[in-house]
């Protein structure tokens, strides 16, 4: 391809963390790249470039998707929550209070698409056992932990979710 | 408020062994941390690499002039713009090549407004190589015909190590059991979730800022300087929060000097970020090995000799890889009481990648070998291993054949914990018998265990740390501190010791530890020391801040300062609690009285312990320490596959700081050894990396990780912070070991070339089942 030629950008609207966004972009463009660097929201973190991490996880439409291989004009007309649309009024979310004091985090990389595929996981199973957490998780790589600790702190968040 | 409350006394407590959160956590949990891979700086360029993809090769010719013409490119550097400026531990490595000697070899970089630019430009560089023959084996490279790697390191000899201690011939001949074995162990890389990553910037004056993720920023600036002709001097070096390092980022790697040689060039930032394919492929490896070890007996169990020769495959360049018989030896003379030890290493350099450090740093290769022989004598002796392991175990006082001097050990009580815990010899017993019955899956139990340096180690000149610490008017503590945050949770310990000594809540305590200039000296997060070495100094610090508070309360208030206490942020008597004063309000009066006073202090704490030495007898660490592992697995005989299901782990810890973070660091360590145990390895052909993608390189991932069940013990070491001593590579060095002796426990085979993939098993269990019913088999 060269530089002379022009690529038809395309109108895409999307909610991100409940803020309507309106952008021209090029089809190429992948979501995790709308995300970090349209919108700003580094939160969400590029480790693998190709699904296998599970760093960039983002919710689109409540479903957990590793935002690295789907392009932003797939998302088009959808919501998406990032771990920056967590925190609820200055207040953390449960799981990311849960991460802080139960050590779910090292380096720390990894802690955004462990929290938002936590959030999918605990969405549709409020009670998980400890077998269906690391399930929940295996699509998510940690190289600090060694996961424990990960898990302690999603069966914490989900004790204080039920209340 | 209420005047009661105010009044109530305040009871002495203590942080130490508490469980604290790392005071970053809130901002890593909601996406607020910002990590060197998100930063951008205005004007900045991206710069990119291009790598040479072929193992051993001279460059022809190499031509950028389409790729310097493309709109949006500022420069592209070749071998030319770094000729002579020779960097790495021999300076065998320069930053751009004009000679491919391994796979990523760095052969032109680009600078350009953005990545796709930056992309198309390298596109554009046409390079004509005519290939070379390779080594890539260390065997291959010793022939004498071998193709030579590097002009000036004849017969592709690296580095080169030995020690001897004893009559070896006599200890072989006085041996009645003698194991004799060779052990292949394999090239695995860091993982590290954030990928390498630098930006550098040149200033007017000529000074470099280079933002980073070194975790040893002061001899970074030394080992740097040579790859850019600059003086150490000239370089500050800021370190924003990284996504792991694990050792990977003890050394300087090419793309670093091309991050600056780009900036100097364009006078504009430049940004050079890995893909997670390049990291795969140019990012360090933990050093591969092959070890020859021989190791004797006599018939009542009683050890007599241990011998090793090792050769490592050096790869193109050397970096810390090939040093790592500095800690191999020390394993191998000191892992259990050894009187008589023979110890040879020879570093060879091929066309592979090459190695850098990684958590473990030797240890790992070592213990593999040791930790299996133990078993295996234990096994011709007829002797309970736990026995067997007790005898030879050291006790406090011991010294070894390097003369490390053990003096709290604790591996008998290792030992002793985590046999006891995990019902080891009984279940040893009977799964040995069980192996020879019937069924798909077997059980196995495997113990392992090592020393490690658990007080610094003195390889260089120094092993030391600075602290400043200041105190303001509100009772805030900053402290500056040479200590790198990693991931590994140094903040954590400083916060909670330095909370501890001045009594003030955990979260009224800053530290500042990014940015070189402001930071005092430290060698570095490597070694087991952060805790130690950053801890002691810490505490040394808060220490005399708390002095120079309780002297000017004891004048302003003529109670004695040793029967003054600093609680809960008041000065309070020491025997019964009751509040002198506000302690911010007794900051301001020193600050404000007629002979003002400032409480700001600086510590340099330098271990109590003797610099390695070229004749490698010395005790070169101010603490060790000892882990025992016990692994219990389930092997599916039918497809290899181990399941891990529980680790028992018994580690001497000194003193826990803090909880939480300790035990984060045990789990952490054990899942990278898990990996490298079973799963972890890149798979090379001819200095080809074939599985650069998490897709084909396994790490562990949560469903894998087994039940742990982890024992502190705590030897008290006198000279570490309120006891402790450095705890974070042990766990990854003893776990391979153990689920070989597991899986040896099981199935009745040894494994000497890690990883334990299910098709390395499988085919192992097959093959065995041929040859003992071999003939009739075939009928």
């Amino acid at each position: 391809m060269s530089m002379s030629e022009v690529i038809d950008k395309v109108s895409i609207q999307v909610t991100v963390n409940g803020r309507s966004y309106q952008r021209e972009v090029e089809p190429r463009l992948l979501l995790v790249q709308l995300i970090r660097e349209e919108l700003g929201l580094t939160g969400t973190h590029i480790g693998c470039d190709v699904t296998y991490c599970g760093a960039c996880t983002v919710l689109v439409d409540g479903n957990p998707v590793k935002s690295c291989t789907m392009l932003a004009v797939q998302a088009d007309g959808q919501e998406i929550l990032t771990v920056e649309g967590l925190e609820q009024d200055g207040e953390l979310h449960p799981l990311q209070k849960a991460f802080s004091e139960n050590h779910g985090l090292q380096c720390g990389y990894c802690t955004p698409g462990m929290l938002m595929s936590s959030m999918a996981l605990l969405a549709e199973n409020p009670d998980p056992g400890p077998d269906e957490i690391r399930k929940g998780i295996s699509g998510n790589l940690c190289r600090c932990t060694g996961y424990n600790n990960i898990i302690k702190s999603i069966q914490a968040a989900a004790k204080e979710m039920a209340g | 408020m209420n005047r009661k409350s105010s009044d109530t006394p305040i009871e002495k407590t203590t942080l130490i062994g508490k469980r604290v959160r790392k005071p970053d956590a809130p901002d890593k949990a909601t996406g607020k941390t910002r990590y060197i891979n998100d930063m951008v700086l205005p004007q900045m360029l991206i710069g990119k690499i291009l790598h040479a993809g072929r193992p051993h090769a001279e460059i022809v010719s190499i031509d950028v002039s389409a790729a310097e013409k493309l709109p949006g490119v500022h420069c592209v550097l070749t071998g030319k713009d770094a000729e002579g400026l020779r960097f790495g531990f021999v300076r065998d490595n320069v930053a751009l090549k004009n000679r491919v000697r391994c796979e990523h070899d760095e052969i032109a970089a680009v600078a350009a407004e953005t990545e796709e630019i930056a992309d198309r430009a390298m596109a554009l560089i046409t390079v004509e190589y005519r290939d070379l023959p390779g080594v890539f084996t260390p065997e291959d490279g010793r022939e004498k015909d071998a193709p030579q790697i590097h002009d000036d390191f004849p017969d592709n000899k690296s580095l080169h190590f030995e020690f001897r201690h004893g009559d070896l011939a006599a200890a072989e001949a006085a041996s009645e059991i003698i194991v004799d074995n060779v052990f292949r162990v394999h090239h695995v890389t860091h993982c590290c979730m954030g990928t390498s990553c630098a930006i550098a910037d040149f200033d007017s004056n000529g000074k470099l800022t280079i933002w980073s993720q070194t975790q040893y920023p002061y001899n970074y600036k030394m080992d740097l300087a040579p790859a850019l002709g600059m003086h150490p001097g000239d370089i500050r070096v800021m370190q924003p929060p990284v996504g792991g390092a694990f050792g990977s980022k003890l050394d300087v790697y090419p793309y670093e000097p091309i991050a600056a040689l780009l900036a100097k060039k364009t006078g504009r930032p430049v940004k050079v970020m890995f893909s997670r394919e390049e990291e795969f492929r140019s990012s360090p490896t933990r050093q591969p090995a092959v070890i020859h070890m021989r190791t004797g007996c006599t018939r009542n169990g009683t050890l007599t000799f241990r011998s090793a020769d090792v050769l490592l495959d050096n790869g193109a360049y050397t970096s810390w890889g090939p040093t790592i018989p500095v800690v191999m030896m020390r394993t191998t003379t000191g892992h259990y009481r050894v009187p008589v030890v023979h110890f040879n290493a020879q570093a060879i350099y091929t066309n592979n990648p090459y190695a850098g450090s990684f958590r473990g740093y030797g240890n790992v290769q070592t213990t593999y070998a040791t930790a299996q022989q133990m078993d295996m004598l234990a096994e011709q002796l007829d002797m309970d291993p736990i026995d067997f392991h007790l005898k030879n175990a050291q006790q406090s006082g011991e010294t070894t054949p390097q003369q490390a001097f053990l003096r709290e050990c604790a591996l008998d009580e290792c030992l002793r914990t985590a046999a006891q815990a995990s019902d080891y010899s009984a279940k040893h017993r009977r799964y040995t018998l069980a192996r020879e019955q019937q069924g798909r899956y077997k059980k196995g139990i495997g113990l392992a265990s090592s020393i490690h340096n658990a007080g610094g180690a003195k390889i260089h000149k120094s092993d030391g740390c600075g602290t400043i610490l200041k105190v303001d008017d509100y009772a805030r503590v900053t402290v500056i501190t040479g200590a790198s945050e990693i991931g590994q949770g140094i903040d954590a310990v400083i916060n909670l010791i330095v909370a501890e000594e001045l009594g003030i809540p955990l979260e009224h305590v800053t530290i500042v530890n990014d940015d070189s200039d402001i930071a005092p000296w430290d060698v570095g997060v490597h070694a087991s020391r952060t805790t130690f070495i950053a801890g002691n100094g810490a505490r040394r610090a808060a220490v005399k801040a708390r002095q120079q508070i309780l002297n000017a309360a004891a004048r302003m208030t003529e109670i004695a300062a040793q029967d003054l206490d600093l609680r809960g942020g008041f000065v309070v008597r020491e025997d019964c609690g009751t509040k002198v004063i506000k302690l911010e309000k007794l900051l301001r009066r020193m600050h404000f009285q007629p002979e003002p006073e400032l409480v700001m202090v600086t510590d340099y704490y330098e271990p109590n312990s003797e610099p390695e030495g070229a004749d490698h007898r010395s005790d070169h660490s101010a603490a060790y320490s000892h882990a025992v592992h016990v692994a219990e697995i389930t092997v599916d005989t039918h497809t290899g596959e181990i399941r891990v299901d529980r680790i028992t782990s018994a580690q001497d810890v000194g003193r826990v700081i803090n909880r939480m973070g300790l035990e984060g660091q045990i789990e952490g360590g054990i899942a990278i050894g898990l990996g490298y145990a079973l799963s972890e390895e890149m798979q090379l052909e001819k200095g080809m990396l074939k599985n650069p993608c998490f897709r084909d390189y396994k790490v562990l991932t949560a469903p894998e990780m087994p039940e742990l069940d982890l024992h502190f013990i705590e030897s008290n070491c006198a000279e570490g912070p309120y006891g402790a001593k450095g705890a974070s590579e042990l766990p990854t060095i003893v776990i391979a070991p153990a689920i070989a002796n597991a899986v040896y426990n099981a199935t009745g085979i040894r494994f000497f070339n890690p990883p334990l993939t299910p098709e390395k098993v499988a085919r192992a269990i097959w093959d065995r089942q041929q040859t003992e019913t071999g003939p009739s088999a075939d009928r």
